[in-house]
């Protein structure tokens, strides 16, 4: 009884909803971020779709054929997907309660979201450069938008990343440490299946 | 009570999927996808025809792919896939109409 006493203690902070002693027996918090998930396809569908409308509206020489650069966007891509890769890796070490091995790949996760970040940032500098800015045409400004919008959620997701990862090595992190995990996860293969529609319908497609 | 947090910990760790080589083997896939996806915006007039539905369906893969592994909704609660599906439909099915609407009254 006394080992099962310490057992139970040890475990308390990870297993505190490890039950779902909800109405659907499920974690309302993973029921919260799919609904969250749910309500973002609105938001970025809307972004998408005005820019698959306006993506014809450019000058003669400042138009998406003339300005991608796509070996450059596909090594970004693939940044991307592989920091879904390493996020899935800290998931599963968060629920075989391997601390380490969780924050190391929260941070890799987060270095190459940062990566991909900077590789968008390099992408927009050099348009700009060219003559493309925000206003100069409709095409110009959703494309700067829609990719604008998705840059930002990777750096909050980031910001997110390397939160989690000092909450988890301070031991600080509320509730069930692992469902915490999956939850930014969620969030951040999100940004990523965005980023696989955006690859394809914007730069892959010709105008 | 220690038996039963075990059978608890065991039972979520089966519900959250494949292995670490699970995943792994499905980057590596879709990876292999993403570098056929670019070889076809360079072949695009070899390809013709097929070329637009072949891109759609590569994306379609992936996307899949990534929610239904990556994020478990293979494995998970279907209330999670409905919840996400809902926003889902909503959005494709919002914007067709939005954009056949402007497409028809353009000019």
């Amino acid at each position: 009884m006394a080992d099962t006493a310490v057992h139970n203690d040890a475990h308390a902070g990870h297993d505190d909803h490890a039950g779902h002693h909800t109405s659907t027996g499920l974690s309302n918090n993973k029921l919260a971020m799919w609904m969250f998930l749910g309500s973002e396809c609105l938001l970025f569908g809307g972004l998408i779709s005005t820019y698959m409308l306006y993506r014809g509206r450019h000058s003669a020489n400042l138009g998406p054929d003339q300005v991608w650069d796509i070996p450059f966007t596909s090594a970004s891509s693939f940044v991307l997907l592989m920091s879904s890769l390493t996020m899935v890796l800290a998931v599963s070490s968060a629920h075989r309660k391997d601390d380490r091995n969780t924050k190391v790949w929260l941070s890799v996760t987060a270095l190459l979201g940062a990566l991909f970040v900077a590789g968008q940032v390099y992408e927009f500098t050099t348009f700009y450069r060219e003559g493309l800015g925000f206003t100069t045409s409709l095409f110009s400004s959703s494309f700067y938008t829609l990719t604008g919008f998705h840059g930002v959620h990777v750096t909050v997701g980031i910001i997110m990343l390397m939160s989690l990862a000092g909450m988890i090595s301070r031991n600080k992190v509320p509730g069930d440490k692992a469902e915490t995990v999956e939850l930014f996860g969620l969030y951040w293969h999100f940004v990523d299946v965005v980023w696989i529609l955006i690859f394809t319908l914007v730069y892959l497609i010709p105008a | 009570m220690s038996t039963a947090t075990d059978t608890q910990h065991d039972h979520d760790t089966e519900s959250h999927g494949l292995s670490d080589l699970g995943y792994i083997k499905i980057a590596i896939f879709l990876a292999i996808i993403t570098a056929v996806e670019v070889v076809f915006s360079y072949t695009q007039e070899q390809l013709g025809a097929a070329f637009l539905p072949g891109l759609l369906i590569l994306m379609a893969v992936k996307f899949f792919m990534v929610i239904l592994y990556f994020m478990h909704l293979k494995f998970d609660s279907k209330l999670f896939s409905l919840m996400f599906y809902i926003g889902m439909v909503l959005a494709v099915g919002c914007y067709i109409v939005f954009l056949m609407t402007m497409h028809f009254f353009h000019s």
